[in-house]
């Protein structure tokens, strides 16, 4: 299992959903990634991605204007 | 047993397509859907950015569609790839900068790439005859099939009765008696049928989907590429900048962009970098960016007008913060403009 960390700051929404579907591309089942945003459209955009493309949130946090969403890959 | 046949939706995150996508999963085909992000969307970024929307979050429609439906869908940038279609569209444009069927048949051909690639059987859109004055009407419904290279692959769940029978109609994939025949501009049938499905949240259909329908974003993009000589190219910041702000040009050099609300302002204090900022260092006031190659007066004006939006507008002389590129700043005083000294062929 691995642990990557995106930078989608600056972007808005539905870019983030973009990038984070792009990089989960990139992994494998079980993998975690760490999606970290500015946009607070994420809090629902990406773990509704994750609902309908079975994958698994783990945590969300947010504080000074950043939003943090760590998601395990599904299979 | 016969083969689970597999079709991909166009998702716009409206009730039409949302209701397609419906009605072929309900004859047992496998659908996912698919949703292209051209970066005049108007879902997402102005509700992101504007401060006033925060009480009341706005979902992304497409996946709000996807997770009411039970379906995947993959969401493609093609912002790189629109830049043809916007520029050169080949059957124009519709009432502003949109360039409606253009558009559909980009759209219709990556879909027809993705099927390919993803080895899927056939496409659906929610498109209804007459619907839309440029794109969906009886003779541009052929267009959008051959052009796009979709052929009959393409089916239109929706209106098919109306149509010749598509390549999965007469194979038997999916049961042309159970399509439908809508046509024209009333919304009665669609919402009969979201209605018959316990749809009673879906996007509304009166707006638009794109800035490129709007006017006034319309009229923002030409300025943009007049004061570029022409120059049709843009990339994604500038269609973000068009989306925020009061657009001001006093000379063909540079225009300005006043923030209008708090949360425009946070989003422009990203571009400090990128452009010359001015905000009234005595008064509160909103965060100016200046685009383009301004003088020394060109500045002064601005600084008169970035005063006229604070709270010192009615004051004798206000003092301005302007700070270039690199983060170095200097102070100077203007007396703000009246609200009647800013030419309104200024307003873009």
């Amino acid at each position: 299992m691995s642990r990557e960390i995106l930078n989608a700051r600056r972007l808005l929404c539905p870019l983030p959903v973009i990038r984070t579907q792009d990089k989960v591309k990139q992994l494998k089942a079980g993998d975690q990634l760490e999606v970290i945003c500015t946009d607070p459209g994420v809090m629902q955009d990406i773990p509704a991605w994750c609902r309908i493309n079975g994958h698994k949130v783990l945590e969300t946090s947010s504080g000074d204007h950043e939003y943090i969403i760590i998601l395990e890959v599904g299979a | 047993m016969s083969k689970q046949r597999k079709a991909v939706a166009l998702i716009s995150g409206g009730l039409d397509s949302m209701l397609a996508a419906k009605t072929i999963m309900e004859q047992g085909v496998h659908v996912e859907g698919i949703n292209f992000f051209t970066g005049f969307c108007v879902e997402g970024h102005t509700h992101a950015i504007k401060a006033q929307n925060k009480a009341k979050p706005k979902r992304n429609n497409s996946l709000w569609v996807a997770e009411q439906l039970g379906m995947k869908l993959h969401i493609v940038d093609v912002i790189d790839e629109y830049k043809d279609v916007l520029i050169n569209p080949k059957h124009g444009y519709g009432a502003h900068m949109n360039p409606c069927l253009d558009c559909k048949i980009f759209m219709v051909n990556k879909a027809k790439q993705w099927l390919v690639e993803n080895d899927f059987d056939f496409i659906i859109t929610g498109e209804v005859i007459g619907q839309r004055p440029m794109s969906q009407r009886k003779a541009t419904m052929p267009i959008v099939s051959r052009e796009s290279g979709a052929d009959d692959l393409l089916l239109r769940p929706l209106c098919a009765k109306n149509l010749p029978a598509t390549l999965p109609e007469r194979e038997g994939w999916v049961d042309r008696d159970k399509l439908h025949d809508f046509s024209g501009r009333s919304r009665k049938p669609q919402m009969a049928m979201a209605e018959g499905f316990g749809f009673d949240d879906y996007a509304q259909p009166a707006g638009g989907c794109c800035f490129l329908t709007d006017a006034s974003y319309s009229a923002k993009l030409v300025d943009l590429w007049k004061a570029r000589d022409g120059d049709k190219q843009y990339d994604l910041d500038d269609v973000m900048l068009l989306k925020v702000g009061r657009h001001i040009r006093p000379g063909q050099n540079y225009k300005i962009i006043v923030a209008r609300e708090e949360g425009e302002g946070r989003f422009m204090q990203g571009y400090k970098k990128e452009f010359i900022t001015l905000h009234c260092a005595s008064h509160a006031g909103p965060l100016v960016l200046v685009d383009g190659s301004p003088s020394a007066e060109d500045l002064f004006m601005a600084a008169r007008i970035t005063a006229r939006y604070g709270q010192g507008r009615d004051a004798e002389q206000v003092d301005v913060s302007i700070a270039d590129k690199d983060g170095s700043e200097r102070i100077i005083q203007v007396k703000p403009f009246a609200a009647d000294e800013i030419p309104q062929q200024w307003f873009i």
